[in-house]
């Protein structure tokens, strides 16, 4: 399990990074949920892999799960989806108004010159 | 608990009711949002009073979220820093509320209830005693941020404001690494919980907790613009209107703050493993800052971008002096980060007065006609300028001279006072390079008569009427400077009282631990 988990991790992180490293809004904005996706598995593993145990302590229980990682992961998974829907409106309001989805900030050069001319 | 205890709270408190209030019931009256937006912050900067006289007797006051004991339930502490974060945070909204008033507020929707949330959460990372919970804030900062920095529309917003969200978004990545590896290795995510554990960890954990406590530093400076992560800041403030970028001043602070609460104090002197872990790497990438953000100013052809590089410059002097991790260096740090605020608002906030007198040379750094007042404009960029460049007799002059006397004893001191001094005299040249192409060579160019043609009013354009208000708000702000330097004795006083508690971990361990605090039902 620990392999699977880990390399599950490792393999969105990776995507992760090369595709917000892309120079287009879309693959930059799916680049940043696979991110995203990755850190909550991490942050489950961070409170030990447990199977089939109770999450909440009680007299006489040896082994149980940690309850605070997913109370960590719950926030972090409602941070992350206003944030996922914040950017992609940004990335369609940047798309419609400038005709291009390129994430170069190159936009500003061009009103620049409009502005003086 | 007596009622005043509980005000520690309120800086968090009162800019959620007023944005929730502003949003929900004065969502068309824009009047009475700016007298209620206004209200609420001048009531927020008595409370920063309040609070700082309150944590001036040197006394850490930690508040139970809920009444839930420490470690278990969230909480706040106020000490020396908190204190001093929140007083500057709120007397900088106090000015830039005012300012955004005079016309700003109108140019798109909910400006008010989105400066009173950034508020909100610029409050919440100052006070929390929590690394999870800085998290939180951080983000909600951060969206109210986004927000802001759209503020007014247009295309060109709408690229830079892709960049900022999508950089920050990596950042939130990152700090939620770090804290699930802080987590995983100490057990715990109370501030004063990881200090005492982190010293224990055991061996098998040091590296992991390195790496956690070194990932944190990553995204706090990304904040701070600390080089190489300092590039979405000229692009972001650049393209930013006039009021979010003034509040956006505090914003680099609040990371600089993080640098300070995690990595000076959390993992400060008794953290053993993890002691300073951010030590080797500060100071170097803080001269490499110095010398982009001066490069920056000499190099740029439009004036807020001039001032956005300017920060990144201050950035650098003020993360040098913080990475000495000393009682000098701090006081230093500390002293710069109030004096570099109030320097970057008020230069963003001229800078705005000038852009709207030009016309359709907006603020690009080129001869134009010259423009209205130009006595008082220009003699405000004069004074603003050499306050953030660091000539006597202003604040950043003080600064400078702290920093490089707290660096006299550091392995790196010959490195700081070269590029400090060299630097400085660069951002002068670039300062002044900007003030004679827009104020000088004007008279040139339009003979003193051609009053320029009002560019053709857009959405995402600077409104053109400027307020009493406005040049009172601008005139506060260079108020304020002028007092840090005047007092700067019982100041720097303050700071080396903060400086000490800083590097006193166990005392806030103690602080947050104390018998005392712990509420009755769970004894």
């Amino acid at each position: 399990m620990e392999l699977l988990l880990a390399s599950g991790i490792g393999v969105l992180t990776a995507a992760g990074v090369y595709l917000v490293a892309r120079a287009q809004t879309f693959p930059v904005i799916i680049g940043l949920a696979f991110l995203t996706y990755a850190v909550n598995v991490f942050l489950f593993a961070m409170g030990r892999l447990t199977v089939n145990a109770p999450p909440i302590y009680e007299s006489g229980v040896k082994v149980y799960a940690d309850p605070l990682p997913q109370a960590l992961v719950l926030t972090a998974i409602v941070i992350s989806f206003g944030m996922t829907a914040l950017i992609v409106v940004l990335a369609l309001r940047g798309f419609l108004e400038s005709g291009d989805d390129g994430v170069q900030a190159n936009e500003r050069t061009k009103s620049e010159s409009g502005r003086a001319s | 608990m007596s009622l005043t205890d509980h005000l520690i709270v309120a800086p968090i408190i009162l800019p959620a009711f007023v944005a929730a209030f502003v949003v929900l019931a004065l969502r068309e009256n824009l009047a009475a949002q700016r007298i209620v937006s206004f209200t609420a912050t001048a009531a927020l900067a008595a409370l920063g009073v309040y609070l700082f006289a309150l944590a001036s007797d040197g006394e850490t006051r930690p508040y139970l979220l809920g009444n839930w004991p420490a470690p278990f339930g969230i909480i706040l502490v106020l000490d020396r820093l908190s204190a001093l974060m929140v007083l500057l945070t709120s007397v900088l909204a106090l000015v830039v509320v005012a300012y955004a008033s005079g016309g700003w507020d109108a140019k798109g929707k909910h400006f008010h209830a989105l400066f009173q949330f950034q508020l909100m959460g610029i409050m919440g990372a100052f006070l929390t005693g929590d690394a999870f919970n800085l998290f939180v804030f951080f983000e909600v900062m951060l969206i109210a941020s986004y927000g802001l920095m759209l503020h007014g529309g247009g295309p060109a917003r709408l690229k830079a404001g892709f960049h900022y969200v999508a950089i920050n978004l990596v950042g939130s990545t990152l700090f939620l690494f770090a804290v699930g590896l802080i987590y995983a290795t100490t057990g715990t995510l109370n501030m004063a919980d990881i200090a005492r554990r982190s010293a224990e960890v055991a061996a098998g954990d040091v590296a992991l907790l390195r790496v956690g406590a070194l990932l944190l530093f990553l995204v706090f400076a990304l904040k701070s613009s600390l080089a190489p992560l300092h590039w979405w800041l000229p692009t972001t403030y650049g393209a930013a209107s006039a009021p979010a970028v003034a509040i956006f001043a505090i914003m680099t602070k609040v990371g600089a703050y993080s640098i300070i609460r995690m990595n000076a104090m959390v993992f400060g002197g008794d953290a053993g493993p993890v002691a300073f872990v951010a030590e080797p790497w500060i100071i170097p990438a803080a001269l490499v800052t110095l010398v982009i953000g001066a490069l920056g100013v000499l190099a740029t052809r439009r004036l807020v971008d001039l001032v956005a590089f300017s920060v990144v410059w201050s950035m650098g002097s003020l993360l040098i002096a913080l990475g000495l991790f000393d009682v000098a260096g701090l006081t230093a740090a500390l002293y710069y980060a109030v004096h570099s605020t109030v320097a970057a608002a008020v230069l963003f906030l001229i800078a705005d007065m000038v852009t709207r007198r030009r016309g359709v040379a907006g603020d690009n750094l080129r001869t134009a006609p010259p423009i209205a007042n130009d006595a008082l404009i220009s003699g405000l960029f004069f004074v603003a300028a050499i306050a953030m460049a660091g000539l006597p007799p202003f604040s950043g002059f003080i600064g400078k001279l702290l920093i490089l006397d707290a660096a006299r004893a550091s392995a790196y001191g010959p490195w700081i006072w070269a590029l400090v001094l060299v630097t400085s005299l660069v951002v002068v040249v670039g300062f002044a390079r900007a003030g004679s192409t827009m104020f000088w060579k004007a008279q040139a160019v339009g003979g003193g008569l051609v009053a320029a043609a009002p560019p053709p009013e857009r959405e995402y354009d600077t409104p053109r009427h400027e307020t009493a208000a406005m040049r009172a708000a601008v005139y506060a702000l260079l108020a304020v400077a002028a007092l840090l330097v005047l007092f700067a004795g019982p100041v720097t006083d303050a700071l080396e009282a903060t400086a000490r508690q800083i590097l006193d971990p166990a005392g806030y361990v103690a602080a947050v631990f104390d018998p005392a605090v712990i509420p009755e039902w769970s004894r």
